[in-house]
């Protein structure tokens, strides 16, 4: 259970995220919503502790994460995985060390038994023998995939997905959304996807938070989010050029 | 109405320093705890001998070209400027204990330190510049990796390491330009060169130089690193850290310098 609660958090006079409430249950599958800008990741790197609230608080099954020392948070985030934005692939090591980063640190398991499991997690992802090229060589939607590769190798209790879809073609898309639905029934994986792709924030969603303007505005699940009355989120989800959200910005 | 502004300027000017001095105390603040860091996870059981290999292949193997020649030509060079005095007293046989004392003292640490910075300090700096801003150093925090752990600890060894051997090697073929020009062009005989460097060289001079080297290492990698992890803003973020990290690592070396051989000079 991930619960965050009355953060606030400024970036040198511009507030991101204030008296910012939200609770995500274990084994469900939370989708945010949000333009551009929102603050969608800085949301995600503060429930895993990469970055800390001015004020509030963050827990995990309990634990306040913004209280601990070092050594108790990375033991925290051994549940963890995450996929960032950019993928954030370590340039110096190939594929297979990347995904198998933490087999490596912190497990004693042969050679063999880690580069099976590499190619279970790559397959998993719609990729086959690329264990030995290097990040550079790859693209951006690969890039993608094998950052979510190596989000699931340790089967994590928790995975936090930043845009997994974002930069990949519609197939693939489709595959990235069943295996984060098939993590969440067959593992019972807690997940919190950022995504501004709707088709996928359905599929994947239990439930679906709207965040705007340092707040969650809705949440709910797929459905009240369809029929939702608030005209933000009704024009957030029908792409509408013309709303409140588009007026809001041209009065910036 | 002119004193007013004046006064005015004045308060602008003392809030500027008050703000620039606090920077760089902060600064000062920021690098010191890293190198703490540093030297805690130094001595963690956990060896990454690979990387450290590595690290030392980049830092040492790589520089030693650059370090050959550069401290070669010097060590020519000292030979021939003090020739130009020194046959004004028809005393060139002391060519050799200046070039022997001043490489091994001063010119040998300090000519390397400045190459490595250059060369491997600003490479340090570009790529773990580049991790920051392509969230990379997150990354391996997420994945519970400790980034001084994971990414300085290696090129500090490294570092420590390799700029003593380089310095020692620096040493050795300035002193060897020097002999070149002695023997070849000055006319002094082979015994006698090696017999006056010989006189001249205590292992207390090569000695003092080794520590300065390791302190320039220190520095040399703890301001890189510092530099590098704390990089913001994209490609112009890492073009403008790593100009910083050559400067400052520049500068701290000739203050330290300067410290040290003060130093040695009065605990003689
Ligand atoms: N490390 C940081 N330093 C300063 N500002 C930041 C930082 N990270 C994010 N921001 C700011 O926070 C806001 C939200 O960013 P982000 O969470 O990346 O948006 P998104 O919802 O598109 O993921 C942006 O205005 C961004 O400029
Ligand atoms: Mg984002």
């Amino acid at each position: 259970m991930i619960e965050l609660k009355k953060i606030s958090k400024t970036f040198k006079g511009h507030k991101v995220l204030e008296d910012f409430d939200l609770k995500i249950n274990r084994g469900e599958s939370m989708v945010i919503i949000g333009c551009s800008g929102a603050g969608k990741s800085v949301l995600l790197k503060h429930m895993i502790g990469l970055m800390r609230p001015d004020v509030g608080s963050v827990s995990i099954e309990g634990t306040d994460i913004t209280q601990v020392d070092n050594k108790r948070l990375n033991k925290i985030r051994m549940d963890f995985g995450m996929l960032f934005q950019g993928a954030a692939l370590f340039d110096s090591l190939n594929v297979l060390e990347n995904v198998a980063f933490q087999l490596f640190e912190y497990t004693n398991k042969p050679l063999a038994e880690i580069e099976g499991r590499v190619a279970e997690c790559l397959k998993m992802v719609g990729l086959e023998n690329i264990e030995t090229v290097k990040p550079a060589e790859l693209s951006g939607g690969m890039k993608k995939r094998v950052g979510l590769a190596r989000a699931i190798c340790m089967s994590p209790k928790i995975i936090l997905f930043d845009e997994p879809t974002t930069g990949i073609d519609p197939v693939m898309g489709g595959v990235i959304n069943k295996l984060i639905r098939h993590l969440h029934n067959i593992l019972k994986t807690t997940s919190v996807t950022v995504t501004h792709d709707m088709t996928s924030a359905y599929e994947i969603a239990d439930r679906i938070a709207m965040l705007y303007d340092k707040r969650i505005i809705e949440i709910g699940t797929p459905e009240e989010i369809k029929n939702s009355r608030n005209s933000i989120v009704r024009q957030f989800i029908s792409g509408d050029p013309e709303g409140p959200l588009t007026n809001a910005a041209r009065r910036v | 109405m002119k004193f007013r502004s004046m006064k005015r300027y004045s308060k602008k000017t003392s809030v500027y320093f008050q703000q620039r001095s606090k920077m760089f105390f902060v600064y000062i603040g920021g690098v010191l705890v890293l190198l703490g860091k540093t030297v805690f996870w130094v001595f963690s059981p956990r060896v990454r001998k690979w990387q450290i290999l590595e690290q030392m292949n980049k830092v040492g193997v790589a520089s030693f070209p650059i370090v050959f020649l550069i401290s070669f030509f010097t060590g020519v060079v000292l030979a021939l400027q003090s020739a130009y005095q020194m046959q004004k007293m028809s005393s060139e046989m002391y060519i050799a204990s200046l070039v022997a004392v001043s490489i091994a003292r001063e010119l040998g640490p300090v000519l390397t330190a400045l190459i490595v910075a250059g060369r491997c300090g600003a490479a340090i700096t570009a790529e773990l510049g580049t991790m920051r801003v392509t969230e990379q150093i997150e990354a391996l925090e997420t994945l519970s990796a400790n980034p001084v752990h994971y990414l300085v600890v290696p090129r500090f060894i490294a570092l420590i390491v390799m700029v003593p051997l380089l310095t020692i090697c620096a040493d050795f073929f300035g002193m060897l330009g020097g002999y070149l020009v002695g023997v070849g062009k000055l006319h002094i005989t082979h015994s006698m060169y090696l017999r006056m460097t010989f006189e001249a060289l205590a292992i207390k001079d090569v000695m003092t130089g080794l520590i300065k080297s390791v302190v320039f290492a220190t520095i040399i990698c703890t301001i890189a690193c510092f530099e590098g992890m704390n990089a913001l803003g994209g490609a112009e973020g890492v073009g403008k850290s790593t100009t910083s990290s050559v400067v400052r690592s520049f500068i701290l070396i000739i203050v330290a310098d300067c410290f040290f051989t003060a130093l040695f000079y009065f605990i003689r």
